[in-house]
Formats: C-alpha cells, structure tokens, sequence
C-alpha cells in the first residue's frame, strides 16, 4: 500500500488515533498509552495545566515527538475560547488547538455559533484550529471557509461510549467537506472507531473509552488497530451491504441460457 | 417559580407509606433506567434499598468514572472570619457560644494564601460566619482579588446574597458558589436557627439559584445530615439540584454531604445517619444525577473517604483548618466551626487517593 498519510496543519501523521489526557488514574499512563497505541496527537486541556508549564505533571508524559492539542475546555463563550488559546499558545503548547466551547453542563453539546465565532478568530492568527461541533453541514462548510484546519464533529456526548449516534449527519460532513473530518466524544468501543473509520473519516479521537478502561494501555493498543483496520477497508472500497443474500449461482440464470438456445 | 413550589408540591406527601410499600424489586427496576425522575430517587433512598447496596455501588462506580474519569479533585477552606449574628444550635460560630472572635487582615491572608500553596493545594474555599457589617463587600472583594493571584480557583462558603451581590464576587474573582440549606424542612429550619438574618428560610433557599443567575461557575448545595428525617432531606436535596440543573445549563451543579460527625460537641442530632445510610445517600444522588460533582469533607473519617473513593465521590478537602486562619501559624489554630475527623495531611491524602487506583488533581481551571 502507499504512504497513507493526514497531514493537518502542515503536520503529517502516520496514525490517525488522536487521543486525549483526561480521566486517567495517573498521568505516567498517558506515556505507555501513547507508546501502545502509536497516538501522534493528544489534546489537553489548558485549565489543567500549570502555568509553569516545564514541570507540569501532565505535560511531562507527552514525549517531544507527539503533537500537542490545547483545548480550551471550560470556554463558554467564543471570546473565552480566544482567550484560552492565546495563553496555551503563549505558554509554549504550540499552534494547535482544539475548540471546546459548551454552555450546556448536561450534555455537554458544543455551541456551534460561539465555536464558529471562535474559529474566525483563531484561525486569522495562524492558529491550527480544530473546531469540537454538532455534525451540521452548513456549519462545517462555514469552519471551513473560516480557515479550519479539519472539522470534529461528535458521535454521540463526551463520555458517553454511545457510539456514532449521529452516523448519518457524519456522512454527510465526510462527503462534502474538503478540510479532514475526525469523529470526536461518544467513540466507547474499538468498533465504533473501525465504524467511523470505514465510513471515511479521516480520524478519530478518543478519550474516555481509554481512560476509564480497566488496562488503558491494552486498550490504547486495540482502539490503533480498530482505527487502522477501519481506514485499510475504506481505503480496500469495501462490497455493498445487501439485506437480501445474493446467490452466487443467480436464480434467473436460467432465462439467458434459454434466450441464447442453450 | 422557586424552588420552594417544589417542597411545597410534597408537603402532603405520606412518604412513610411509600417507603413502607417499597420493595427490592422496585430498587432493582429503578437500577435498570437510564434516567431516574423523582420518585426513582426516592425509591434509592428507602429502606428498602438499604439492601441493595452492592448493585448500587456497582453503577455508581461505573457512572463515576464513566464521567470524571479516575480522579478525585482536591481543595482546601480557609476561614478569614468567624464573626456571625446568627444563632444555629448546632453551630461552633453561633453568637452565644463564648468564643475569641477574629477576622483576618489583608496581610494576615496572604500570609495564609502562602502557606496554603506551599501544600501544592490550587483550588481555595473561602469561609465567613454570618456578619456583614465585620465582613462587608469591600473586604469579600479585596480579600477574593488577594486570593485569585495565588489560586487557580477561588470559591465561596459565606452567607446568603442578593444577585448583585454575587455579581460583584464573581467579576472579583469567585467561580463557584456553596451554600447548603441546613436543612428542607421548614418547621425544622425554624426550630434550630433561633436568631440572625438566617432565620429567613425562602432568601437562603433561594440563593443558589441566584449564584447561578449572577453568573458563577459552579454551585454547590446540601442539607447538614441529622437535622430533620434524612431520606427526605436527602430527597430535597437531589430535586434542588435537578431543579437548578433544569433551568441553568451554564451552571455545573454538585453536591456536598455533611453529616454531624460523632467528634462534634454538645449538640445531638436529632436524626444522625450511620456509615452505611450515608453511602446509601450519597450513590443514590450520584445515580439520580450522573454528572453532578460530590464532596466529600474532612468531618468525615480518614479511613472512611477512602473507601467513598470508588462510590461516586468526586472531590475532597484535605489538610483542613476550620477555625479562621490556621495554616500560617498552625499552633495558633483557634475554636472551630465543627470538628474535623481526618487531619492527614494534603500529601497523604493524596497519597492514599493514589493507593486506591485514582489520581489526585490539584487544578482543573483557570480565571481567564
């Protein structure tokens, strides 16, 4: 096969399992995730950091060679989102940063307008922005045209393992957008990112499913796998589903044997 | 509407007759819903299932974790005065209890903020007794501006406010508001809160909602367990939060538990709840509301929070002094506002949250 590679932000990655520090029982498992799982990026969020940032404990666990992606967690308006990614940015974290904006505690669902709003911003001073949204097309051609470096769209709320509940709306994004499209919050199983993977998306992050599982390092491993496995069928244009079985030895065969005087 | 409608709503409610017809089967058909209305709450908190302990523990620990991950947040109170024209019979700081009183100077805080942050703690509580006219908004404000600089987060422990009020301390620096109401049932209230501007039992109920209105981050509400009957406390508790969770999604809405601890002085609760009906309140508020944030304090035994530390429990305090001031100059620490129970110290506890699998976090926000 040939080098398959998604460059974002002028960033070339080899593995397209985007994973995240959160809910981990101790941060020194971020590092052996990252090592099992082959993860090139990983957000954090910058409420968690400190500000001294060479002796953060998180930070520390994240070897050189990954890319960092800032996310502004905690943001509830786009002016805030603004704010919190200049400081990640002045801080040292890099040009990167994915947009979190959430008014809602419940759910946790993104503001799409606040997020766009942000994206503006952002993107005009030479941020790589990722915006976190609700998969709407006209939404998503409007990050696009704001400069976004990809589109997050969400399966399904943050942390809840439901899966690619907003499949269709996600298909929608893959087919038309011209910037990557990476599957973000509700992935629970190595076979939902082997869903979203086979469907087109370019990646997917996972967090939660990771975190919280019993051996997050077996599962950082698995989670790669389901990943890689769902981009080689895409890449492979698998056969069509059918719900009618399709005999190999077709029924009306019979029709053109006779035609021809066989 | 107030969430006072909602008590009125069951003031007639026979909620002895429902725990009385309540069985293991309805726990366990509470157990399989996703979402619990109010009645499944109230179901969680019966006798019955009391008995259903393990199952609970099972989910609750799944919820937990499914939401905060394996990790416990820490923060510390600090007292900065102890003043109070209020008289709560159960109450250290209550005016007739002859005691030196004291409020912090602005250097005498500083000087506390100092200390505290040598402990790596980074997220603060800040105290008072109930007395405006000893710690007016001009000193809240200072002493919240003082703290923001040494703190990634600062929040409120203080007597009940008008919105513009907790506007004015949210733009100083305050993102988060706690407030417990002592207890939901009124005659009760009435009973034990014998004089001061705490007496008005609607303006203090009210209060979290206007914290959430004035624009705080987070409010944090409970009943003091051992007041009055302790399922329905526990009940009113929940509803108040779902309540406010209902109406402002901006707001991230928890829980705190405080029970009467055996350690405490003259006064006897009334309806004191054991170890094992305390861990039954807790994971029914954690099934009945998944993503609320629970704490935890240092009234309750070392050995105690760490076994709460799988069951829904999201933050601790730790290292507490609640006596105004106390970390500066520890052998100096003055009469408390209620004993504490585990006096480890902030690198043990977050040793022993180590020891059972889940990591301490020191900071999780940042004024921008």
């Amino acid at each position: 096969m040939t080098q398959d590679s998604l460059v974002i932000g002028g960033h070339m990655f080899d593995n397209r399992l985007f994973t995240g520090t959160g809910k981990f029982a101790a941060n020194s498992l971020v590092a052996d995730m990252l090592a099992a799982s082959g993860s090139q990026m990983i957000t954090v969020a910058l409420r968690r950091i400190d500000a001294s940032l060479a002796s953060d404990p998180i930070l520390s666990h994240i070897p050189k060679t990954v890319t960092l992606l800032p996310n502004t967690s905690g943001a509830r308006t786009a002016e805030e989102a603004v704010r919190i990614a200049r400081i990640a940015r002045a801080a040292g974290c890099g040009d990167f940063i994915k947009i979190e904006v959430i008014t809602d505690t419940k759910y946790l669902m993104p503001d799409n307008y606040e997020t766009l709003a942000a994206t503006e911003i952002l993107a005009k001073e030479g941020f790589v922005v990722l915006p976190y949204m609700l998969p709407d097309l006209p939404l998503a051609k409007r990050l696009e045209s704001a400069g976004a470096a990809a589109v997050m769209p969400l399966g399904a709320p943050i942390g809840s393992n439901r899966g690619l509940q907003t499949a269709e709306l996600i298909a929608l994004l893959i087919e038309n957008c011209r910037v990557p499209v990476i599957v973000d919050a509700g992935i629970g199983r190595p076979s939902h990112a082997a869903q979203a993977m086979e469907m087109g998306a370019d990646a997917v992050l996972v967090n939660t499913a990771i975190a919280t599982a019993q051996d997050p390092v077996a599962m950082g491993r698995a989670f790669a796998l389901a990943v890689e496995a769902g981009r080689i069928a895409y890449l492979a244009q698998m056969a069509e589903e059918s719900r009618i079985a399709r005999a190999s030895s077709p029924l009306t065969g019979f029709l053109t044997e006779m035609e021809s005087g066989t | 509407m107030s969430f006072y409608e909602i008590i009125e709503h069951y003031r007639n409610f026979d909620f002895d007759d429902f725990f009385a017809q309540t069985t293991a089967a309805d726990v366990a058909h509470v157990l399989s819903k996703e979402r619990l209305g109010d009645m499944d709450l109230l179901t969680l908190l019966s006798p019955a299932a009391s008995a259903c302990l393990e199952p609970m523990a099972h989910k609750a620990r799944q919820l937990t974790v499914q939401h905060f991950g394996r990790t416990i947040q820490l923060f510390i109170p600090l007292y900065i005065s102890n003043y109070c024209s209020n008289q709560c019979v159960y109450c250290g700081f209550n005016r007739t209890h002859a005691i030196a009183r004291s409020k912090l100077s602005l250097p005498q805080i500083e000087a506390e903020a100092r200390a505290i942050t040598r402990t790596g703690m980074q997220h603060v509580l800040l105290l008072t007794g109930e007395a405006p006219a000893a710690t007016p908004m001009d000193y809240l404000v200072a002493a919240v501006s003082l703290l923001k600089n040494h703190f990634a987060s600062v929040s409120i422990e203080i007597f009940p406010m008008d919105k513009a009020q907790y506007a004015a301390l949210n733009a100083a620096g305050v993102d988060g508001l706690t407030l417990f109401q002592e207890t939901y049932d009124p005659d009760i209230y009435r009973q034990v809160h014998l004089a001061g501007r705490k007496m008005d039992f609607r303006y203090r109920l009210d209060a979290p909602e206007r914290g959430a209105r004035a624009g705080f981050r987070a409010v944090n509400i409970g009943a003091l367990i051992g007041l009055a009957e302790k399922r329905r406390e526990v009940f009113f508790t929940g509803l108040h939060a779902r309540y406010l969770d209902d109406r402002y999604l901006e707001t991230e809405i928890s829980f705190s538990l405080p029970r009467f601890n055996p350690a405490e002085g003259e006064y006897k609760p009334a309806f004191p709840a054991d170890d094992r009906a305390f861990v039954q309140f807790m994971m029914a508020l954690r099934l009945f509301q998944p993503r609320a944030g629970i704490t935890i304090s240092t009234r309750e035994r070392a050995r105690f929070r760490d076994h709460l530390i799988p069951l829904g429990v999201t933050r601790f305090s730790a290292a507490s002094s609640t006596g105004v001031g106390g970390y500066a100059e520890p052998a100096q620490r003055e009469s408390t506002q209620f004993a504490i129970s585990d006096s480890r110290s902030v690198a043990e506890v977050a040793a022993a949250i180590v020891a059972q699998g889940y990591q301490p976090v020191y900071k999780d926000w940042d004024r921008i």
